[in-house]
């Protein structure tokens, strides 16, 4: 696996009585590109929320990107990219401007920033919309952008919650082709999808039931102990085993 | 019918489920008067007031012991010459100045009239006015007293509001506007957030595709906020008169009645808004902008309508709480009966009938 | 499927908002008591075709009759008949999940009693939470609530906005149980989605893109639509494998499949044996190849124009 980027201890996370997030243990390397995988309220939010400092955990411990969760949560912050479906980018600002705000928001230098934007833009094949608003531009130009912006300054690991929604499988196979690269590159990916496919091209996949970790494998492993075709069924298999409680 | 109770039922659920707002719909009121009402009224007394008397006789005299003794008035200095006022001003020391001109007495023997320049410190204009409006009215019961019927222009502008609050309450003439702006808030702008809440969450869709017609919807969003509103009336009444003594001269009746057709004119107001917006936050921003800060500063309730420039007073006309106002403070302070205020009442009907059928024609029976 | 009663029929069916074209000539029928799926993704025009079924938007060119009447003229009729459920849930989040049903029944003119034998089999899930405010449903309890809301006057054709985005894989399964015992009771449904694998629970699909239907087929015989051989491949490196079959002369299309990489060749004559011999030579490891049976995603992206699932994401 290599050297563990996140690595929690029992992280646990209560709201009242209620456990949302149960002594969470698992390692994830770098590089990696790991599946976080659970129903509706099984508590993934509130563990990435842990993950990325927004949240302080009750009990248990943990390190992202080399940091303390509790001590260096600053840290963590900096050393983390993080893009949701719910919030990525600013519609009404233009493609440049958006680039722009988020690199100075990590702390890029100005002629970093210049050049990083005219390298990323070339990329991304966005030179002609650069100064377009983003409001204008299709989803998937929009999520492939929102990713780069995240990973612009280099972090160690990006999250990445329920990136691909809403668009078509050419445009979600482009996304995940970038997600490749980053991998390459040496940056962890830690991903929430409700694509079931898009879990087999994970290189380890977690899955959460009622806050705790049910199964935590290659998917080819999974597969193979829950004698499933797909990874669908072994989600379905795991996540059914319990009524839904609302 | 069956589908419209049903429909009202729910809209009560959506209010009462929502503590917060009921708490503030129906507390606000209460809280607002209370606080205007004791804040105006401690700031109207103890006025420091300088005089430069250039005449001193007998009648400056007289009119100062007046002001001395009024209650509302202290004398705390006098002044000697002009450059001393501007002194007094900046050391915060009066808050007034009365200027008698030379040969004051003879003056208002020989030709009627006295002047009395009255400065105050413009830079509180709404301290200022008020003082200036009790100045007014001390010189006037000073006319009255000493020269009965008499003395018509003594060089002074008599405020017109002062005539029928002899007693200088301000939390009578505060009570008409913080009604108004009551209503004006429960009505307009919570149907219009009501209405535009559903466009938000997607269930308006649900209710359009339902065998429910756009007349029942655009109803049973009223019926509450209408009701909520007449308790408001009541309640404003109610505390105005037992905690403050406010007065209703005239028919309570009429008052009522008069507040009915006002909540409507707001309710029609809301559902235009509405009507026209597609988002909460863009109805509530039209319902703050457009009409609450109007209503405060354009209806009369803080700055009399006759002290605006044109424009404003142009703009002032088509405000609906300016007619409220002149119909409320008719009523309650000068006991004025349906034949004085008629034309107002008009007005009001008028622009709900026009905002009425605007909005049913404007809503939409599909989602473009 | 001619012969039988239409209960949805689209000529030509257009709608412009700006300069958008959201729909462009549609023309299409579906049966009484079909289950029928349109699938694409955002922008395809699914949420404007079924807004203009409901009677919400007027079309912009074309016609289009809902159980044999005309979506503008007859539009108080249709509404009575149909049940609509919007991309969002629509429901009253604080109101109770009983308060929202029983608000759906009244404004239809009905009472829960009255059809409960319809909804029976979805409210029973939702009993045990009956007097919890819909706001704090999960996302599977609040589509299932919003599709009793949509059934409880016993609608004949029913028209479900995208019901399963956003909600996870188990609610999702359950969810199609649902509408195939709906299905049973002679419901018509129209349920449009992003999900390529709910496709093959419908009876027929259209396959939407731009505002365009690029095919319109049941899930066994839309697959046709795709003419070149297809393999499977498979080696220990996903990522190196597509990236250096991308890079070759020959390729048509490579997508990544789950572990395995699906690939079209430009050459007709393109073999198994051929394929599996560039690999190795490459140096690749563990190397899999497979002609297989296209299947519904495949067809899909095989649809697509190319260049403008690109251009347009």
């Amino acid at each position: 696996m290599g050297e563990p980027v996140i690595q929690t201890d029992k992280l646990t996370r209560r709201f009242g009585d209620f456990v949302a997030v149960d002594a969470l243990t698992f390692a994830v390397g770098r590089g990696e590109i790991f599946g976080f995988l659970g129903a509706n309220g099984a508590g993934k939010t509130t563990a990435i929320r842990m993950l990325t400092g927004l949240l302080t955990p009750s009990t248990g411990s943990a390190s992202v990107a080399g940091f303390d969760l509790y001590t260096e949560s600053e840290k963590v912050k900096r050393n983390i990219g993080y893009m949701s479906q719910r919030f990525s980018l600013y519609d009404d600002l233009t493609v440049k401007e958006n680039i722009r705000f988020f690199a100075g928001i990590y702390g890029l230098s100005d002629t970093a920033i210049k050049e990083k934007s005219a390298k990323l833009l070339k990329k991304l094949d966005l030179q002609h919309a650069a100064n377009a608003r983003l409001r204008s531009l299709p989803l998937g130009w929009k999520q492939k952008l929102a990713f780069s912006v995240a990973i612009l300054h280099e972090p160690k690991i990006v999250f990445l919650d329920e990136p691909t929604g809403g668009v078509d499988p050419v445009t979600r196979r482009r996304f995940w082709d970038m997600i490749y690269e980053a991998s390459e590159r040496g940056i962890t990916v830690f991903v929430t999808t409700h694509y079931m496919d898009e879990a087999e091209y994970c290189d380890r996949i977690s899955i959460m039931v009622d806050g705790r970790v049910a199964a935590l494998d290659t998917p080819e492993a999974l597969k193979r102990q829950y004698r499933a075709e797909s990874m669908n069924e072994v989600f379905l298999h795991l996540a059914r085993a319990k009524p839904e409680a609302g | 019918m069956n589908s419209f109770r049903g429909f009202l039922r729910k809209e009560f659920l959506h209010i009462f489920r929502d503590r917060r707002t009921a708490v503030i719909l129906f507390g606000m009121p209460l809280i607002q008067l209370l606080i205007f009402g004791f804040a105006i009224r401690n700031e109207i007394q103890d006025v420091k007031l300088g005089v430069y008397d250039k005449s001193r006789d007998a009648v400056t005299r007289a009119i100062i012991s007046k002001f001395a003794s009024s209650g509302y008035f202290i004398l705390s200095r006098e002044v000697h010459s002009e450059r001393e006022i501007e002194e007094a001003f900046s050391s915060g020391s009066i808050t007034e100045v009365l200027v008698f001109e030379p040969d004051f007495a003879r003056r208002l023997q020989r030709d009627g009239r006295g002047e009395v320049q009255v400065i105050t410190d413009g830079s509180n204009p709404n301290l200022s006015r008020i003082v200036s409006g009790y100045t007014a009215a001390v010189l006037h019961d000073y006319q009255e007293s000493a020269v009965p019927g008499g003395g018509r222009e003594a060089g002074v502008v008599a405020v017109p509001l002062m005539l029928f609050n002899p007693e200088l309450k301000s939390v009578d003439l505060f009570v008409p506007g913080l009604m108004a702006l009551i209503l004006m808030l429960v009505s307009a702008l919570m149907t219009s957030i009501s209405i535009t809440r559903e466009k938000e969450s997607g269930t308006m869709e649900v209710l359009l595709v339902s065998s429910l017609r756009p007349a029942q919807i655009i109803i049973g969003k009223v019926v509450p906020y209408f009701l909520l509103s007449f308790i408001n009336v009541v309640t404003i009444i109610a505390v105005a008169s037992l905690v403050f003594g406010v007065p209703c001269r005239g028919s309570l009746l009429l008052l009522l009645l008069e507040s009915l057709l006002f909540i409507v004119t707001a309710l029609s107001l809301g559902i235009f808004i509405s009507s026209v917006t597609a988002s909460q936050q863009v109805a509530m921003m039209i319902a703050l902008a457009g009409l609450l800060l109007p209503t405060i500063l354009l209806s009369g309730f803080i700055f009399p309508v006759a002290s605006m420039p044109l424009p404003l007073r142009m703009i002032s006309n088509i405000i609906p709480a300016r007619w409220y106002l002149i119909i409320v403070r008719g009523i309650m302070l000068k006991g004025a009966g349906f034949s004085y205020i008629w034309k107002e009442t008009l007005v009001l009907v008028a622009m709900s009938t026009v905002l009425m059928a605007a909005s049913v024609k404007k809503f939409k029976i599909r989602l473009q | 499927m001619k012969a039988e009663k239409q209960a949805v029929q689209l000529f030509a069916l257009a709608k412009r908002f700006g300069k958008v074209e959201a729909l462009q000539e549609m023309t299409l029928s579906v049966g009484e008591g079909e289950l029928f799926g349109f699938i694409g993704a955002d922008g395809a025009g699914k949420t404007t075709l079924l807004r203009i079924l409901a009677t919400l938007l007027l079309p912009g060119g074309g016609r289009a009759e809902v159980l044999g009447l005309d979506v503008v003229a007859s539009y108080r009729d249709i509404r009575r008949r149909i049940g609509y459920m919007p991309g969002r849930f629509s429901l009253y989040q604080d109101l109770t999940v009983e308060e929202n049903l029983r608000f759906f029944a009244t404004i239809f003119g009905t009472t829960i009693a009255e059809n409960y034998d319809l909804i029976r089999d979805i409210y029973i899930q939702l009993e045990p939470f009956k007097e919890r405010r819909a706001g704090k449903l999960s996302g599977g309890m609040k589509q299932k609530l919003a599709l009793c809301c949509a059934l409880v006057h016993r609608p004949e054709l029913l028209l479900l906005d995208e019901p399963t985005t956003g909600v996870d894989a188990v609610s999702r399964a359950e969810f199609w149980q649902m509408l195939g015992r709906l299905k049973e009771q002679g419901i018509t449904t129209l349920v449009s989605t992003p999900y390529m694998d709910e496709a093959a629970l419908c009876d027929r699909i259209a396959f939407m893109q731009e505002g365009r239907l690029l095919a319109v087929e049941t899930p066994d015989a839309i697959t046709t639509l795709f003419r070149k051989p297809l393999f499977a491949i498979r080696a220990r490196q996903t990522w190196p494998l597509i990236t250096w079959l991308r890079s070759t002369p020959d390729a048509h299309s490579v997508y990544a499949f789950g572990r395995a990489v699906h690939y079209t060749d430009n050459r007709l004559s393109a073999s198994r044996d051929e394929l599996l011999l560039s690999l190795q030579r490459q140096g690749f490891t563990d190397v899999e190849v497979q002609q297989i049976k296209p299947g519904i995603e495949d067809t899909f992206m095989a649809l697509m124009e190319p260049e403008r699932g690109e251009r347009h994401g």
